[in-house]
């Protein structure tokens, strides 16, 4: 057993609901007990979908388990068939049926239902939802695809996109947009949109582009080695990921693409001096294993951050991530352990977090800014606009992603300046996000070295560190603070205050000093300077 | 005048029952976590359970809750189904774990799920062991909130049924009030009934373990929610006596819930009027103006929370709506019968669900507001039907007097705003 707050993956079974609702004329029969119907408000609610997943439940009870839950299995799945007349059919079990091993891909095989039956293997006490996607378009794919001879003009297929991806509806639109500008036609798309028709006409296609390998590399393998279809490796996702990516068309393609950049607007706009203070701006990222690797070159060559760590909680990257985190110098943290990821963060206090939901609201609680680059997805996620990560296009809503989240340049040098202002301070927040600019409370100087922990939801303090409040003077690896160096501390603006506490306190670690003075503090700042 | 009159045509507590089996379209018992650990401010709900227990409990409020939650799951691995692990040595190394992290918490809950029933774990033997490991400090109960078991709201009935055998013993006349409430209904309730001199009035679930009611054969006891059938058979074991009334929606169900207890207190006519005048008055007001939109509406409620039979007996009786069907999971004759007495005549009463042959009848009805799950809200929405998102109405103050207005207006809101939209939904 293993104790869990929050997951960063569902269970395999929703990702082979991501790949059911994401195609047209495919049907899932799923063997699971009541209540496992949750699964649909992701799509529906999350993902705004108009139409309810393509899936019929079981939802068996305590008094289907004395009786008869195979037979409840065939008849929900010939009335599936029946009413919803799909093209192809997916069957499986979630984790409680798994338990009661009633084969629902063996009975719907022998069913005799007149269209292709796929039963999926997905160990739910073992994998998780990544997998579950993965595994199953690989299925469908092994199953549905029929060789043929292939186009006459240059065709690919673009592998990869299901139903609550991270923007993956915009991505597949823009690289099918430049891939047309390339000359390259797209035969098929899938899972997105994609009916099992289309699925076997995937061998037409001369190569794939692999867009998201989380759901889509079992598939590109596969169709690689059986059908002599090589795949893309690079993930199109920064301005220099994009020209690696069409370099490597032209050399799958074996003829030289000319492109147009014209629309591409980041290199300018990171180049422009008003972007001079995102300089060295220490990130951590976490996500998904693709997009991390891809975000952190974007945020390293293309913005000018300081990588200071990353980390996917898919293990199935741990192996090339690790390899990228020593490449940039840093640890990587493989885990999907929602505490864990908090305890790094709290411990690297980075000044930006380009994560997932989850280090969103782990970042409003330590109050560091995050943009959200990666799945799992809230609803905010689904913008109303063209929004993608991919492309040159991509670049640019990238280039706005990690900047908004900031205070901006001048506004930075302002607070630095003029801390003190009662109205103007740093724990006001960036001007451009409305809402909690509040009066700073006078406070008398004992009642600082007293303050309480910061609040949910406020931005955290993190002038006075939890060792130095809590812990009195005892040994001699214990440093102190005195007052007026802990007042000197407050005075820098909270984006850089725990960055100065660290550098500070390493420094005098360094020396072998146990009292913190402003000497020490601005002593340090000089030892850092950059 | 406190007894509402009897629809002419008669009611439905007669009607014959549409009862149907097959695909269910609903949350299963570990939903009511999300609110339940909210409410009761020293306990913690450990899930004994699999990654889609986790993954439930973090979406099924439509959005992931992120403050420090009370609750949480120990997900069963491989080890634990082979065997290989004792399944009682694991779930203390997990309360272990969990009792250093959050030593504030008094009372744990450690809850069954689907995978966990269907190997069989007893919880109930880990319950024992580590309640007495643990006592005076934390108290541990069990129960299930599988889905196999519990339909949605049922997992708060589970949750408080396992509560009862562990109170303390009382002869004392009290009231018990049994249902998690809001914390300023809860007030509002309680200032209410202290008007008329009835004091003492205790709460189950408390919000903390000290604040915690005895039970004896002098207890009486109201339900504040329809779903609490096994609650309600637990209490009755232990001598207490229930308090039939119809449940304390809208004006007129508050008025009613409030007699039938003024009743068994003997509170004189004149004081109940001169307590209840002024908020009746502000709440006849309320719903008049929020159910503007409702009159003359149809409505089709898709089972979801046993909610549905009061709601369609205020609506009716309140906002001038019609019912075309009400569904509800589990209908208790013991508990909703007083509603259904006075829900007037017509609709279909269904108890149990076929989703498709009920999706079948909500499109060829298509009632002017369609109440349901959030899996099937929006698809309804974009075939044109109005639909209101049930779990709304257990997420939000809506009992008593002060938020009739407010329960009339969750479902006149999307009426009001399909009014105000000029513009064609794209997709």
């Amino acid at each position: 057993m293993k104790l869990t707050v929050w997951t960063y993956e569902g269970p395999p079974h929703v990702g082979a609901m991501r790949v059911a609702t994401a195609m047209k004329g495919l049907h899932y029969v799923l063997h699971a007990p009541q209540g496992d119907t949750y699964a649909d408000l992701l799509f529906t609610m999350i993902e705004r979908r108009n139409h309810r997943p393509p899936v019929t439940y079981t939802t068996f009870q305590a008094r289907d388990l004395g009786a008869d839950t195979a037979n409840l299995f065939k008849t929900a799945c010939q009335e599936a068939v029946d009413r919803f007349k799909p093209q192809a059919i997916i069957v499986g079990a979630s984790c409680t049926a798994e338990l009661i091993q009633d084969d629902p891909g063996g009975m719907a095989e022998t069913m005799d239902l007149g269209i292709p039956v796929i039963p999926l293997e997905l160990p739910s006490y073992q994998r998780k939802e990544n997998f579950g996607a993965d595994e199953t378009f690989f299925q469908i794919v092994k199953h549905l695809s029929k060789p043929q001879s292939r186009t006459n003009r240059i065709t690919c297929n673009i592998l990869g996109p299901t139903a609550l991806g991270f923007r993956n509806r915009d991505d597949v639109e823009e690289i099918t947009g430049l891939l047309s500008d390339l000359g390259i036609g797209v035969n098929v798309v899938a899972p997105l949109n994609a009916t099992p028709a289309d699925i076997a006409r995937l061998p037409a296609a001369h190569f794939n582009v692999l867009l998201y390998p989380e759901t889509g590399e079992a598939a590109a393998r596969w169709l690689e080695k059986n059908h002599d279809q090589p795949f893309t490796k690079v993930v199109p996702i920064g301005a220099g990921a994009t020209r690696d990516f069409i370099a490597e068309l032209a050399r799958i393609t074996g003829k030289p693409l000319a492109y147009d950049e014209s629309r591409l607007r980041l290199p300018w706009w990171s180049a422009s001096v008003d972007s001079t203070y995102l300089t060295g701006k220490r990130v951590f990222l976490f996500g998904d294993g693709s997009h991390v690797m891809a975000m952190a070159r974007v945020a390293r060559d293309e913005m000018g951050f300081e990588v200071i760590g990353m980390g996917c909680y898919n293990r199935e990257m741990a192996r090339p991530l690790r390899a990228m985190a020593k490449a940039y110098g840093v640890e990587a943290l493989i885990t999907d352990d929602y505490l864990e990821v908090e305890r790094t963060l709290e411990e690297l206090s980075p000044e930006m977090i380009l994560g997932t939901q989850m280090e969103r609201h782990i970042g409003k609680r330590l109050g560091i800014p995050c943009a959200v680059i990666s799945a799992p997805v809230h609803v905010q996620d689904f913008p109303a606009r063209y929004s993608p990560v991919m492309g040159f296009e991509g670049a640019n809503v990238l280039f706005d992603t990690l900047v908004h989240p900031l205070v901006m340049g001048l506004e930075e040098h302002l607070l630095t300046m003029f801390r003190e202002d009662f109205e103007f301070h740093d724990e006001a927040g960036a001007s451009h996000h409305g809402g909690h600019a509040t009066r700073r409370i006078a406070e008398p100087d004992q009642e600082v070295a007293a303050r309480q922990p910061a609040q949910d939801n406020a931005p955290l303090d993190l002038s006075i560190s939890d060792e130095a409040k809590e812990e009195p003077a005892s040994g001699s690896d214990v440093l102190v603070w005195l007052a007026d160096a802990e007042r000197e501390l407050k005075k820098i603006p909270f984006f850089v205050r725990g960055k100065a506490r660290r550098n500070t306190e390493s420094y005098a670690a360094e020396k072998g000093l146990q009292k913190i003075s402003i000497e020490t503090l601005y002593e340090a700042k000089a030892h850092y300077a950059r | 005048m406190n007894t509402p009159t009897l629809p002419v045509g008669g009611g439905c507590r007669t009607a014959p029952v549409l009862k149907e089996r097959g695909q269910r379209e609903v949350f299963c018992g570990l939903t009511g976590i999300i609110w339940l650990h909210r409410k009761m401010q020293d306990a913690f709900f450990l899930v004994v359970g699999s990654r889609t227990c986790a993954h439930l409990l973090q979406s099924a409020a439509g959005v992931m809750i992120f403050a420090e939650p009370r609750f949480g799951t120990a997900i069963l691995e491989e080890t634990d189904l082979a065997g290989l692990a004792d399944s009682q040595k694991e779930v203390d190394r997990v309360v272990e774990q969990l009792l250093a992290r959050r030593p504030d918490i008094r009372q744990l809950f450690l809850v069954g799920s689907c995978p966990s029933e269907v190997i069989k774990i007893d919880l109930s033997r880990a319950a024992e062991r580590l309640s007495a490991k643990h006592a005076p400090h934390v108290r541990v109960l069990n129960y299930s909130g599988s889905g196999i078991e519990t339909t949605f709201t049922q997992g708060e009935d589970a949750a408080l049924a396992c509560m009862v055998p562990v109170l303390p013993e009382s002869d004392a006349r009290e009231l018990v009030v049994v249902g998690a409430l809001p914390d300023v209904v809860e007030d509002q309730m309680i200032g209410l009934l202290s008007a008329m001199g009835i004091d003492n009035v205790r709460c189950l679930p408390a919000q903390r373990i000290d604040g915690e009611t005895g039970v004896g054969p002098n207890t009486v006891f109201a339900l504040a929610q329809p779903f609490l059938g096994d609650t309600h058979a637990a209490l009755e074991r232990r001598g207490a006596r229930h308090i039939p009334a119809p449940f304390p929606f809208g004006e007129e169900g508050t008025t009613a819930w409030l007699a039938a207890i003024a009743a068994e207190f003997d509170v004189p006519a004149q004081t109940f009027e001169a307590v209840t005048e002024a908020p009746r008055a502000r709440a006849r007001k309320a719903v008049a103006q929020a159910s503007e939109h409702l009159n003359g509406k149809s409505v089709f409620f898709f089972p979801d929370s046993q909610l549905e039979i009061p709601l369609a007996r205020f609506l009716t009786r309140e906002c001038g709506m019609t019912a075309i069907e009400v569904g509800s999971p589990y209908i208790h004759d013991a508990i909703v019968g007083p509603d259904l007495d006075l829900l007037p005549q017509g609709p279909v009463i269904s108890e149990g669900q076929d989703v498709e042959k009920q999706l079948d009848r909500a499109r060829a009805a298509r009632a002017d507001l369609t109440v349901c799950g959030l899996g099937l809200a929006n698809p309804l929405e974009a075939e044109g039907l109005a639909t209101k998102w049930a779990i709304e109405l257990v997420f939000t103050p809506v009992h008593f007097y002060e938020q009739a207005g407010d329960l009339a207006g969750l479902f006149s809101r999307p009426l009001r705003r399909k009014s105000i939209l000029k513009v064609e939904a794209a997709e």
